[in-house]
């Protein structure tokens, strides 16, 4: 199976492709400049690999939660490239490339969301996968839910960015921290491989973000 | 040569495919007017999210009524700017991902240029050059056009835009939103020389407008004349704005001696400015061009079209993109 996955919900812009196991990856603090860089990015590893999209058995991309505007442009790219190569599409959830890429059994997970709130999940690890404890939602720091048990890492930005108050609301349950690892595509892509393996590849149309955070504007009526 | 155009930069999002040699074969629209209506205005995160669900739909019907299939693209035309960053970007993404994936060059649109060459896509068609009346819910400008990217500012409003009076004042009047048509639609039953409205900057000498002022007269004369006097109001304040947007339309053409003249954007769709110019015209012996009236507002084919015009010498994407939230129309150039 071969896969392309990219990922600009942070800071951090990156895409890698899935050769049946094998990991080829690019990636660059991107700034705001994920425009500029993710599709070169994307046709630097096709070359590199000798392979022209249509080669490819689906697309994935890290559909959120994170910045709005590295989630547009991260299923723009992704519904774009899905239509042109007429591929499947998945979406991946952030905070769960986070976890994986963490390398740990039990990962809370909890990524600056600006506004000082997080954007927070618990995965516990399952042979090569993930099971999803406490779902992804918008949280202050010092309201996140918690496991009951500990032993857990925190990681993702949330950790760098609220230390205190998150370490205080944690508590026991934390192990330890990894406030400094990202979402990356190399995590998308070993995610996405079981979900193409599974039939969950989706036409171009259904790729869409996953914010979170849904509440934008209030109606006229609710002011 | 065949252009997928794509829209994004408010709160419609428009796809169309127009082919050099036959013409527009095919435009489809999605208006976010309902949703945005809860909210009193237009939502920008919200017009993001709601342009990257219906990009793609849209583009799948253009090309099923144009009997066409993504194979028969020759490029691809977005909307770069001006407009809301999160929409433009949804555009942006989405036509430079597929132009990558087809291999087809990418260009990114000035809307405005969309809007202004818009009127190339009826029948008949203005030749080159011509004074161009651009008037939206953004802009009002008196431009001197060459040719395409050779545009040359003569006047333009000083704070509020045309469209934009049409929805404050329909605000004021207790209509919805979109205001321009509700306005329109009002004044019909309405007596437009009941109440004398100000013809702001009508005499000014330049061709500059303002119509700040004509809101706030409406304001006042609501809150003074009571309920009842809507519709008379409407009517005023339609035939104000279409005086001083046919006074300096003439205006502009005894300035550069043109005889075409050229009416864009959604205002360009009101009735009573229409007959106005086409007496006019008649009257004294100049030619009137307007867009297709679908083609007033927002949509894909302007950009299609405008995106056609300046191809020619484009390579296929490196995928690169950006898009420019402001953007001065002057800063065009002609295509090479
Ligand atoms: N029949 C009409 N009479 C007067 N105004 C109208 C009519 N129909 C539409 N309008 C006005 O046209 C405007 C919308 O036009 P358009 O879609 O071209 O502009 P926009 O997207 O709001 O602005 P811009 O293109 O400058 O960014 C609105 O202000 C609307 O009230």
């Amino acid at each position: 199976m071969k896969i392309l996955a990219f990922d600009t919900a942070t800071e951090l812009c990156s895409a890698a492709l899935w050769l049946d196991g094998e990991i080829l990856s690019r990636s660059e603090m991107a700034g705001n400049r994920h425009s500029e860089l993710l599709l070169p990015m994307i046709t630097d590893l096709l070359q590199q690999a000798g392979l022209v999209l249509g080669q490819l058995d689906g697309i994935a991309f890290g559909k959120g939660p994170g910045s709005f505007t590295g989630l547009r442009i991260g299923c723009g790219v992704a519904q774009g490239l899905a239509l042109g190569a007429e591929l499947p599409v998945v979406g991946v959830v952030t905070l769960e490339s986070l976890a994986i890429s963490a390398g740990v059994d039990k990962a809370l997970v909890c990524l600056d969301a600006r506004m000082n709130e997080v954007y927070s999940a618990a995965y516990v690890r399952q042979g090569d996968g993930l099971v999803c404890l406490l779902p992804p939602g918008v949280y202050k720091p010092d309201q996140i839910p918690l496991p009951d048990d500990g032993g857990w890492l925190g990681c993702g930005s949330g950790f760098a960015s609220y230390r205190d108050s998150l370490t205080s609301r944690c508590g026991h349950r934390l192990a330890g921290m990894q406030p400094d690892i990202h979402p990356h595509a190399s995590a998308v892509a070993r995610l996405a491989a079981p979900m193409f393996q599974a039939g969950l590849g989706q036409p171009a149309d259904r790729a869409e973000p996953l914010y979170v955070r849904d509440k934008v504007a209030l109606k006229t009526c609710e002011r | 040569m065949k252009v997928l155009g794509i829209e994004s930069s408010c709160d419609e999002t428009g796809i169309a495919l127009y082919d050099t040699e036959r013409g527009l074969l095919a435009h489809a629209l999605h208006s976010q007017v309902a949703m945005h209506a809860e909210y009193g205005g237009v939502v920008p995160e919200l017009a993001s999210r709601d342009h990257i669900r219906r990009a793609l739909p849209l583009t799948r019907k253009v090309l099923a009524e144009a009997g066409c299939t993504l194979k028969d693209i020759d490029g691809i035309a977005y909307t770069q700017g001006p407009g809301l960053a999160g929409a433009l970007l949804v555009g942006a993404s989405i036509a430079s991902g597929l132009g990558v994936a087809l291999n087809l060059p990418v260009v990114g649109v000035h809307h405005l240029e969309g809007h202004l060459l818009s009127p190339l896509l009826a029948d008949p068609r203005p030749e080159f050059p011509f004074v161009a009346l651009l008037v939206s819910g953004g802009h009002t400008q008196l431009m001197r056009v060459a040719g395409v990217g050779d545009y040359e500012m003569m006047g333009e409003t000083l704070d509020d835009a045309a469209g934009e009076a049409f929805d404050k004042t329909a605000q004021l009047l207790g209509l919805g939103y979109p205001g321009g048509p509700a306005v329109a639609k009002l004044a019909a039953s309405g007596d437009a020389h009941k109440y004398k409205l100000p013809r702001p900057m009508l005499n000014s000498g330049d061709l500059d407008f303002s119509f700040s002022g004509l809101k706030t007269a409406v304001l006042n004369l609501k809150n003074r004349a009571g309920p009842d006097a809507c519709a008379d109001i409407a009517a005023g304040f339609q035939l104000a704005a279409v005086d001083v947007l046919a006074g300096k339309s003439l205006a502009a053409l005894k300035q550069t001696g043109m005889n075409r003249l050229v009416v864009a954007g959604g205002v360009g769709a009101n009735q009573l400015l229409r007959d106005r110019l086409n007496a006019e015209a008649s009257r004294r012996g100049f030619q009137v061009f307007y867009p297709p009236l679908a083609l007033c507002t927002d949509n894909g084919a302007m950009i299609a079209f405008a995106g056609a015009m300046r191809f020619a010498h484009a390579a296929p994407a490196d995928g690169r993109f950006g898009i420019r939230p402001r953007w001065d129309l002057s800063e065009l150039r002609a295509p090479a």
